[in-house]
């Protein structure tokens, strides 16, 4: 059998298609990564850098512009701007990324189950899901925090339960078109339990767009906990959220519209990196899958 | 450079393709899916265009009509009936198409409308070129699907493509394509989602009408058995060029090209004994991007030599026979057993 | 760990007596929208260690269907599947996987076949693995073996992924992977109908070497009778469900018996400018599964239908020695065109 061995080294192969040249990214890809890169690392060292506490009102400089001392100003009781805003993305990022996380397991799993399995496993999985969409969120997110108290925490539940049902729909679609393929098959031709097929054969496939829907979610987090928060829901001062901070720079609109504006600035940006990467990560996942 | 019709006819041809190439930018580079190629056909004659999978013959097809992709860049010239189309503008050519020239795809669940009932797209097509009024259009459609082998027309002229099988969606397919009376049709692989039986039917069709209509008809295929018995002309493509072109008869009997000898002895043999071993093509096709210097054949022909690798060689012509090869196998050679 | 136990002998056919595969009655049907697919309506088939039997049939036949439930990857409504003598259709659980090693299949779409998302190296370790073969040295030993056997270079293969291949390179893969556990039987499952012409030799070449190298049966499906003949030592041809003929591939080609394993012949398009076009004799196209035609399913498309053939449908009858027919008007014996229709 020389034939195939010759041509292939000739190089017949097509050499590896892979994602491209980094080119192929974009620019907005790299700068949307970048931002993420940075507003995480900064969250993560909130505490370790040389920021003025977050919560230390200084009452003579209150509302005041940017500074040496106060590198974007303070807010209305006279709290460092940036100190507040980077413990914020603490938190934000905090909920941002656990709460999705609760839907990626959870509704992850379920989804795959529901896909591979079909019949009563399908039915209950969907039904359960679409009764878990059908609960109006902010009445639940009420309901939770009198009930049981405000907390980060809480919030973090919640927001991922709620998450739930998109995560099931996303696993389960992916599952659905990828367990008809030979593969699956070949697979329990071989004498592969169903347990194995799952985590060996399905899971590696259905995990690509499931993260890039996973940074979908977590622009889409940092909006709802911004909402919540906004609304006096979320976040419990004196725990700096950028939620909160734009609902307390509502007073000051008139007279330092940059209490409002930053944080609303450093949201915008943060969801916008997370989209784009989310995005890109979709679009090249997907036609791969369709490819293959 | 144009390449003479084989039988000369006296009259211009109907179809001349022109030093056509088609280039389709990704990003591993440029790929080249037709490498010049030019190619004659007369009125009412049939050509055959065979080739493998990136042969080149679906791109070439789609350049005729001016349908390709937005991405891939054409060069070269295509004349159709005194006209030349690539010089045309959009709106002249959508007039072209579909009268003049039509086409019939491999694909008939998807070259058909699965919203709109078979009736109305058949309608369609003949009140936006010829003019009719619905009741004429409606006459006629019911003639045509008639004339294409579907039985009581009238009722299925209502129904959606999905309610017909795959036979019978070909058969709408090609009446839309002949209902304005085109002179040239462009059949790319019409049968080859079909099975066996229906596309016995289907070929039988084809080879009917263009008779009846006097059509210039071209027959792209992947199948040597199909091209066979219903062509004038065939054309054999590999990596974007056409290697040989011969009448038919000529074709299998006497062909020139190492490629198509071992294209004829790799098809199983119904008056074979079983378990004759098969005359495989070593190897695999190219690489189209990355195109290398010499005959695209060289590195799986049988008869290859130092100079196949080093250049190309060019088309020739003799006796209405064309093929590319420094070695090309002697005239009048009987097909190897 | 595994024994290779039958590396390297070539087995000969009907040398162990009983049939290493036997369907009985097989019937598989499913659901589509509410209303009831007949696949496979009581197909009976018989496969000797060492041949090859081909499977012949055009879409919607359940050709396909009746693969996947031979293998117990689709689950059969009635009848029984006996595998070396062990009904695999009463079998569940641990036991039909540790039979599965025997028993293997290779599918039409060589790339779909393969994940994706996983490296050669690790697709043809995967087999091994589920195996039992724990040691890695092993497995690799196994694996280079089987990849040079099937005309592959390993270094160049082992580290990259499905897509970087060919159709025919994966079909060589699938093959590959589908052997390293040194399986007696294989079903393939129209294994060159995605090929290009010139590949399709090369892979109908490489079956039959691997078959007389590692002793295989297999159970060769496809829709072109051509490519059937060249591999096949007996043919089956089945339409809407049901088997119509089964004969031993020469005298199947020579002498058909029954009429639609003569219309399939003659649709074939000869590569021979010179064959005639016969006239077609039958016409129409074949019925739905969902509601095949009573008595004689082919009777719609028959031009030799009578109005029995709308009441009864024929057995499978021995009308020469291994010719086997289900026709109530078969064509006569020495016929190669169809004969006369019968007075009505």
């Amino acid at each position: 059998m020389r034939t195939s061995k010759v041509a292939i080294a000739e190089g017949a192969v097509a050499p590896a298609e892979g994602w491209g040249t980094l080119a192929n990214f974009g620019w907005l890809f790299w700068l949307a990564l970048a931002w993420i890169g940075l507003i995480v690392l900064a969250a993560a060292l909130a505490d370790v850098l040389p920021l003025p506490s977050p919560t230390d009102m200084d009452m003579l400089e209150r509302r005041a512009p940017p500074s040496a001392a106060h590198w974007l100003g303070t807010d209305r009781l006279g709290r460092d701007m940036l100190a507040r805003l980077i413990h914020g993305a603490r938190i934000s990022l905090t909920v941002a990324i656990l709460a999705p996380l609760i839907g990626l397991l959870v509704g992850g799993a379920l989804g795959i189950l529901a896909g591979y399995f079909r019949g009563p496993v399908e039915t209950v999985v969907v039904g359960g899901v679409d009764v878990l969409l059908a609960f109006p969120p902010l009445v639940l997110a009420l309901a939770i925090t009198a009930y049981l108290g405000q907390t980060v925490a809480h919030l973090t539940y919640i927001i991922g339960i709620l998450s739930i049902p998109a995560f099931t729909r996303v696993a389960r679609a992916a599952t659905l078109s990828l367990a008809s393929r030979e593969f699956i098959l070949a697979a329990r031709a071989m004498g592969a339990t169903e347990a194995r097929i799952l985590l060996r054969e399905l899971l590696p496939n259905v995990i690509l767009p499931l993260m890039a829907f996973f940074l979908l979610a977590i622009a889409v987090t940092i909006v709802v906990e911004g909402a919540l928060s906004f609304l006096g829901l979320g976040v419990p001062p004196p725990a700096p959220s950028w939620g909160g901070m734009i609902g307390e720079g509502r007073e000051s609109l008139e007279a330092a519209p940059r209490i409002a504006f930053l944080p609303a600035l450093f949201m915008f940006v943060t969801v916008l990196s997370f989209n784009v990467v989310g995005d890109t990560l979709r679009v090249l996942t997907d036609p791969r899958q369709a490819a293959l | 450079m144009t390449a003479a019709a084989p039988e000369a006819a006296p009259a211009r041809p109907l179809l001349a393709i022109e030093g056509v190439s088609v280039t389709l930018a990704t990003p591993r580079g440029p790929l080249t899916a037709v490498d010049d190629v030019s190619l004659e056909l007369a009125a009412g004659r049939t050509l055959g265009i065979v080739g493998e999978s990136g042969s080149g013959k679906t791109m070439l097809s789609r350049a005729v009509a001016q349908l390709l992709p937005r991405r891939a860049k054409l060069s070269g010239s295509v004349r159709f009936a005194d006209q030349t189309l690539t010089a045309l503008d959009p709106e002249a050519l959508r007039r072209l198409r579909g009268r003049a020239l039509a086409f019939v795809f491999q694909d008939p669940m998807t070259s058909l409308n699965p919203v709109l009932s078979i009736g109305s797209q058949i309608i369609e097509t003949l009140r936006e070129h010829l003019g009719l009024d619905r009741a004429a259009a409606a006459r006629r459609a019911v003639e045509l699907l008639g004339e294409v082998g579907i039985p009581s027309p009238e009722q299925r002229l209502a129904q959606y493509p999905h309610q017909f099988s795959g036979g019978m969606r070909q058969r709408v397919a090609i009446a839309i394509a002949l209902s304005c009376e085109p002179k040239l049709l462009i059949a790319d692989e019409p049968t080859t989602a079909l099975d066996v039986t229906v596309q016995a039917q289907i070929l039988d069709l084809l080879a009917r009408e263009q008779r009846r209509r006097g059509m210039a008809m071209i027959l792209i295929t992947h199948d040597l058995g199909v091209v066979a018995g219903r062509t004038d002309e065939v054309a054999v493509m590999y990596a974007g060029s056409v290697v040989e072109r011969a009448p038919t008869a000529r074709l299998f009997k006497a062909m020139r090209m190492p490629y198509t000898q071992g294209l004829i002895a790799a098809i199983p043999k119904l008056d074979a004994p079983p378990h004759t071993p098969l005359k495989a093509i070593s190897g695999l096709p190219p690489d189209p991007i990355r195109r290398r210097p010499g005959c695209a054949f060289a590195p799986r022909c049988p008869l290859v030599s130092a100079r196949c690798r080093e250049s190309r060689p060019p088309l020739e012509m003799r006796d209405g026979h064309q093929f590319a090869c420094w070695h090309p196998l002697p005239a009048n050679a009987a097909v190897a057993p | 760990m595994m024994e290779p136990a039958n590396a390297g002998q070539t087995r000969t056919p009907g040398s162990s007596g009983a049939p290493l595969l036997r369907v009985e009655d097989l019937v598989v049907d499913y659901a589509l929208a509410g209303k009831v697919v007949h696949a496979v309506s009581g197909v009976s088939l018989a496969l000797e260690r060492g041949e090859t039997l081909g499977l012949v049939g055009e879409s919607g036949c359940g050709k396909s269907t009746l693969a996947r439930a031979i293998l117990q990857l689709t689950t059969a409504r009635s009848g029984r599947v006996v595998f070396d003598g062990v009904d695999l259709t009463g079998l569940g659980g641990a036991a039909l996987r540790a039979l599965r090693r025997r028993l293997q299949i290779i599918f039409q779409d060589p790339i779909a076949s393969l994940n994706p998302r996983r490296r050669v190296a690790d697709l043809m370790a995967e087999p091994l693995r589920i195996a039992g073969v724990a040691d890695a040295a092993e497995r690799a030993r196994r694996i280079v073996e089987v990849l040079q056997a099937v005309g592959l270079d390993p270094e160049l293969v082992l580290g990259r992924f499905a897509h970087e291949f060919s159709g025919g390179q994966c079909q060589r893969i699938c093959i590959a992977r589908a052997l390293i556990l040194e399986p007696e039987l294989i079903v393939c499952d129209e294994p060159v109908s995605a090929l290009d012409v010139s590949i399709r030799a090369q892979i109908l070449n490489l079956l039959e070497a691997m078959k007389a190298r590692y002793g295989l049966t297999l159970l060769f499906i496809a829709h072109d009778l051509a490519v059937v003949k060249a591999v096949s030592d007996r043919v089956a041809v089945m339409y809407l469900g049901k088997l119509c003929e089964v004969a031993p591939t020469e005298r199947l080609f020579r002498e058909p018996r029954h009429p639609y394993t003569a219309l399939l012949l003659q649709a074939i398009p000869q590569p021979d400018p010179e064959a005639p076009i016969l006239e077609r004799v039958a016409v129409g196209e074949p019925p739905s599964p969902l509601a095949p035609p009573s008595g004689c399913r082919f009777r719609t498309r028959c031009p030799r239908v009578q109005p029995r053939c709308a009441e009864a449908e024929p057995d499978l009858k021995e009308l020469a020695p291994k010719q086997f027919v289900a026709c109530h008007f078969p064509l006569s014996a020495a016929a190669e065109q169809p004969a006369e229709a019968p007075p009505r």
